[in-house]
C-alpha cells in the first residue's frame, strides 16, 4: 500500500487488513461494490487493493454525476445558452466535460458567457448582478447536491428572482443500485454504500438490498481505515450468512438523514417517469425534475429544449465496466482512444469515474514501472 | 472574487461531492441561514438553511457541499476530514472550491 506511513493509526490499518484476511473464506470469491465514486477515488489513490487478498474484488459503482451524465443534456443546455442573453453557470466540475461540440469551456472561448459557480446560491446573486440576462444553473449531482439546488429554487421564488432558472440533472442512487441489481450479468455479494448522499438520504432506503435481495451493505467513509473497516463489517455478514444495512460512518451519517434537506428536496422536486444515464440506458424513476410550482426557475418548462440524444460509441464498454463484468483496462478503448486528456465514454470523463481513477493511479504507475525497468 | 476568475481548473476529485469541514463563527443578525464560517483558513459566507432542525452556534463545526453546511460534527472528526482531503489530494481543490463561496461578499481573513 502506498502512503501506509501517511495513515493516522497505521496499526489500526494493519490489523483491520489481518482481519479482512481472517474472515475471508480462502474458497469463495466476494464481490463487492462501492457505490460512490468518490469511495472508488479513495481506493485507488490509497492502493487499497494491495491490502486485500486477491479473492476480494471491488466493483465500482455508478456514484459519479459527471460520468452517468448523457452527453446530450450538456448539448441541450450549450443550445439553450447559445442565446446571448443567457449566461450558463456551473459548477467546475463540468467546464471540461465534452459536450457533441466540445465543453463549455470551449463554447467560453468562442464566445459564450460560461460562469462557474461554487454553490448554487453564486448563480442568484449572478442573476442579481446582471438583470438583463437570464441565469442557468446548470444542476448535477447525487442527494449530495439536490437539496442545495432545492433551497436556490426556494429562495428565487422567495425573493422573486425572474432572470434565473435551474436546468436540473440531479439523479437518485436507490434506482441506480435497483439497476444494477437487477442486471443479469451481476453477481455481487454486498455494497460499501455512499457516504455523503447517505448524510441527506440515511440508511433506511437502503434496507430492500437487505431485506428483498438479501445483499449486506455499510454506509462508509472515505478515510482507507473506513473502508478497510466496512470491508471486515461486509465480510462478517456474509460469514454468518446475515443480510443487513449497517452505518460505519456514524460520525457524520444520521440513520434517518437530514430531515430538512429531505422536505426542502420533496417540496420543489419530483422524479421524472425515466431518465437516461451513461452507461446504463434508460432507469425508470432514477431522477428529479421541477414542479409545476417552480416552472418559472426550470429552464425545461421554459425555454426550448431541444432534448438531443448522444449515443456512446459502440465501442466503449462502459456498461460492462459499470457493471463489474470488465475491468476497466479490458475496454478495448481503454488508453487508447480514451483517456483522462480525451474522454470516449463516461467513465473516463471524472477523476472519481472508474476508468479515471484506474488510469491515473494503475495504468500510469505500470507505465512507469515499465519505464523504469526496460533497458537503457 | 468574480465569476470569471478560477476558470482554470485543478485536477483533484469532483469537487461538488467535496465535504468541506469549518468553523462557525458568526451568525447573520438579520438571516440566521447566513453564517460566516472559517474555512481551511478563510472566513467565508456559509448557508444555514439545511440544519434548521439542528441549528450550529458560533464555535460548531459543520461539514460543507456546495456553499451549504449539511451536517454538525466533532471538532476531531472535522480535523480528521481534512486530513482525509489531504490524503486524497484534494486540500488544494477544496481552497479552490471554498475561495469561490460567496461572490465578492467576503475577503480573505487569514484565520489565527
Amino acid at each position: 500500500m502506498k502512503y501506509v506511513d501517511e495513515f493516522r493509526d497505521p496499526e489500526l490499518i494493519t490489523k483491520a487488513a489481518e482481519e479482512i484476511r481472517r474472515l475471508a473464506d480462502p474458497n469463495r470469491h466476494y464481490r463487492l461494490m462501492e457505490v460512490c465514486g468518490g469511495h472508488t477515488h479513495a481506493i485507488y489513490r490509497f492502493g487499497l487493493k494491495d491490502v486485500l487478498p486477491p479473492n476480494i474484488e471491488l466493483i465500482h459503482g455508478p456514484g459519479c454525476p459527471v460520468c452517468v451524465l448523457p452527453m446530450g443534456r450538456i448539448d441541450d443546455a450549450l443550445a439553450v445558452a447559445a442565446d446571448p442573453d443567457v449566461i450558463f453557470a456551473a459548477f467546475g466540475d463540468m467546464m471540461r466535460v465534452p459536450g457533441t461540440n466540445g465543453s463549455p469551456l470551449e463554447h467560453k472561448a468562442r464566445g459564450m458567457d460560461v460562469r462557474i459557480v461554487y454553490s448554487p446560491t453564486d448563480a442568484i446573486k449572478l442573476a442579481k448582478s446582471n438583470p438583463q440576462k437570464h441565469v442557468m444553473f446548470f444542476a448535477i449531482g447525487f442527494e449530495t447536491t439536490a437539496p442545495s439546488t432545492a433551497l436556490t429554487l426556494l429562495r428565487a421564488k422567495t425573493e422573486g428572482i425572474h432572470n434565473f432558472s435551474v436546468f436540473c440533472n440531479h439523479v437518485t442512487i436507490i434506482p441506480a443500485i435497483r439497476a444494477i441489481l437487477d442486471s443479469p450479468d451481476m453477481r455481487l455479494d454486498g455494497f460499501i454504500g455512499p457516504g455523503h448522499v447517505s448524510t441527506v438520504i440515511g440508511c433506511r432506503p437502503y434496507e430492500w438490498i437487505a431485506m428483498n435481495e438479501r445483499k449486506p451493505i455499510v454506509v462508509c467513509g472515505f478515510e482507507p481505515l473506513d473502508l478497510l473497516q466496512s470491508i471486515v463489517m461486509l465480510l462478517t455478514q456474509l460469514q454468518k450468512g446475515e443480510a443487513k444495512v449497517e452505518n460505519q460512518y456514524k460520525r457524520v451519517v444520521p440513520w434517518e438523514g437530514n430531515r430538512a434537506a429531505l422536505k426542502a428536496i420533496a417540496e420543489t422536486f419530483e422524479l421524472r417517469p425515466y431518465f437516461e444515464w451513461r452507461g446504463l440506458g434508460f432507469i425508470s424513476q432514477s431522477a428529479l425534475r421541477i414542479r409545476q410550482e417552480y416552472a418559472e426557475w426550470d429552464t425545461e418548462q421554459r425555454f426550448q429544449v431541444p432534448g438531443i440524444r448522444v449515443t456512446d460509441p459502440k465501442a466503449a464498454q462502459c456498461g460492462e465496466v459499470l457493471k463489474g463484468v470488465l475491468k476497466p483496462a479490458q475496454c478495448k478503448l481503454f488508453g487508447k482512444e480514451c483517456t483522462p486528456e480525451n474522454p470516449v465514454g463516461a467513465l473516463m470523463v471524472s477523476s472519481e469515474g472508474s476508468c479515471a481513477a484506474y488510469y491515473n493511479y494503475e495504468h500510469r504507475k505500470a507505465n512507469l514501472l515499465t519505464s523504469i525497468s526496460a533497458p537503457a | 472574487m468574480s465569476a470569471d476568475k478560477g476558470m482554470e481548473i485543478t485536477p483533484g476529485g469532483c469537487r461538488m461531492c467535496l465535504a468541506i469541514p469549518g468553523k462557525v463563527v458568526e451568525i447573520a443578525a438579520d438571516n440566521p441561514n447566513s453564517a460566516l464560517v472559517d474555512v481551511v483558513g478563510m472566513r467565508r459566507k456559509v448557508d444555514l438553511g439545511l440544519l434548521e432542525d439542528d441549528r450550529p452556534v458560533p464555535g460548531d463545526w459543520v461539514l460543507i457541499h456546495v456553499g451549504f453546511a449539511m451536517s454538525k460534527i466533532s471538532e476531531v472528526d472535522a480535523m480528521d476530514q481534512m486530513r482525509t482531503l489531504e490524503m486524497l489530494g484534494e486540500s488544494e481543490a477544496a481552497v479552490q472550491e471554498v475561495r469561490g463561496y460567496g461572490l465578492e461578499e467576503t475577503e480573505d481573513k487569514q484565520a489565527s
